[in-house]
């Protein structure tokens, strides 16, 4: 009774934390990286003659190597808190948490720092992202869509 | 749960700070400020032991104490195992009492000096505290560099050591009694919240206080709370009136609103934070406001967050502490 009257005080001072506005933001950045995704792609296709899967291969490199160089020289962080999952979601997102962690973790040495902290953030992305291709292949085979 | 004290006085006080509150409007009042929050030092927690030693060795300086004259050192800090503390006071060489209570430390500490000082046993005694905002960012959250988005309740650890000479030796500055916390739990468990986990913590504290002693705010010049945030801030005025009709609209305020500038530096969102943010703000200006006569009598309300990461992920709730302690000017 008594936390019910305390819990409507609390949301009464809880400022807007405009989310709509995030989202818009999250929603350009995300698309503009998406777009130079494809712009590169299609640049590696004809600058280096190569297949598209591959070409695919050369552009999610570029982009971890970006991220990772951005989070190291130690303004992505700064980009992050501005872009929010505009950022955090792509690959460049992943790419971060690994780099963050590994410049963390970096003081307790190779072994016991970054060794045992470098997926601290990142451990959950690859688990959840295995078992959910998992899932959805066995969906696509079961379907029969897969071939 | 509150004790009154008869001959304890604060002779000296010391507060080393990091950039961001170098750059906040208390920036000047520091004895010392780094405008890097590495301090020289090749690591966050390195540099927390650094900032901690440096008040240490300012407070020594300041009031021209010998180590050797110092009976007791009690400090605290938010790093697992008050690692900060331990280190930092090793040059002291003096018995030492490592404390933890959040946020609330600062005045923890002065309250156990206050009651050693009051029963004869100790004549000098140090209470110190330390944060620093990066490496509590790595115990509690995110690597630093991950930048992950906060929302605007969350609350800013600040960076910076602060310590404190009390004695039974007579000085302008008393401290006059004491408020002992208890654990309060109101179904709170955000972490990026902690203004209103604390808000609770400190109401029933200030009310034991006034209850105990007869008193109510208009019998203190300033009421200051450690470090609930502006959101925080108004939780506690508006849950005061409603639960005890205690009106704190003019003479209270937070210390964790006044030692950044709360338009200027958007990346503390809702306020400062850490056990050194309402030491830095106290023994930077409210004991110079003490000294100079702006105030007469002052209550500090330090309050305290207890949990840790495993304990929110374990969904257990966020409990909160604040402990206060009532300074006056000797006529």
């Amino acid at each position: 009774m008594k936390n019910k009257k305390y819990e409507a005080i609390v949301e009464k001072h809880k400022p807007d934390e405009a989310r709509k506005s995030h989202a818009l933001v999250a929603f350009l950045v995300g698309g503009t990286l998406g777009v130079c995704g494809e712009l590169l792609l299609e640049g590696y296709t004809v600058w280096f003659d190569l297949s598209r899967s591959e070409a695919t291969v050369y552009m999610l490199i570029t982009f971890i190597f970006l991220a990772s160089l951005f989070t190291a020289l130690g303004f992505f962080d700064k980009l992050v808190s501005f872009a929010r999952c505009g950022l955090l979601i792509p690959i460049t997102g992943f790419a971060h948490s690994m780099t963050s962690a590994a410049i963390e973790y970096r003081k307790e040495g190779p072994v016991y720092g970054i060794g045992s902290n470098l997926f601290k953030l990142a451990g959950t992305v690859i688990l959840y992202g295995v078992v959910s291709a998992w899932f959805f292949g066995m969906i696509r085979y079961l379907l029969g869509i897969g071939g | 749960m509150t004790y009154q004290f008869k001959n304890v006085y604060i002779n000296n006080y010391s507060t080393v700070a990091g950039p961001y509150e170098k750059m906040g409007p208390l920036g000047k009042n520091f004895d010392k400020t780094y405008s890097d929050l590495y301090c020289g030092e090749p690591s966050f927690e390195k540099a927390e032991i650094h900032l901690l030693e440096d008040s240490l060795h300012l407070l020594l300086k300041k009031g021209k104490l010998d180590k050797e004259d110092i009976d007791l050192v009690i400090s605290g800090d938010l790093m697992n195992q008050i690692t900060s503390s331990c280190y930092a006071s090793l040059f002291l060489n003096a018995p030492f009492l490592g404390i933890y209570s959040a946020c609330a430390t600062s005045l923890e500490g002065m309250i156990i000096a206050s009651t050693f000082i009051d029963s004869g046993r100790v004549k000098n005694c140090i209470t110190a505290c330390s944060s620093h905002n990066l490496s509590s960012e790595k115990q509690f959250r995110n690597p630093s560099e991950y930048g992950a988005p906060k929302p605007k309740t969350a609350t800013f650890t600040a960076t910076g050591g602060a310590s404190c000479h009390l004695s039974s030796k007579k000085a302008k500055i008393k401290v006059e009694s004491g408020t002992i916390g208890r654990m309060i739990d109101f179904d709170q468990n955000d972490p990026f919240n902690m203004g209103a986990v604390m808000a609770p913590g400190a109401a029933d504290t200030i009310y034991k206080h006034f209850t105990d002693l007869g008193r109510g705010p208009e019998d203190y010049d300033l009421i200051l709370t450690g470090d609930l945030g502006q959101y925080g801030k108004e939780i506690l005025k508006e849950y005061m009136f409603k639960t005890y009709k205690i009106d704190l609209s003019k003479n209270y305020n937070d210390c964790g609103c006044m030692l950044y500038d709360l338009e200027r530096q958007k990346e503390v969102n809702a306020g400062g934070s850490g056990p050194v943010c309402s030491a830095l703000v106290n023994y930077s200006t409210i004991l110079k406001g003490l000294e100079e006569g702006k105030y007469r009598r002052v209550l500090l309300v330090a309050t305290g967050a207890l949990f840790s990461p495993t304990s929110v992920f374990q969904k257990e709730h966020i409990l909160a502490i604040a402990h206060a302690v009532s300074l006056e000017v000797i006529k």
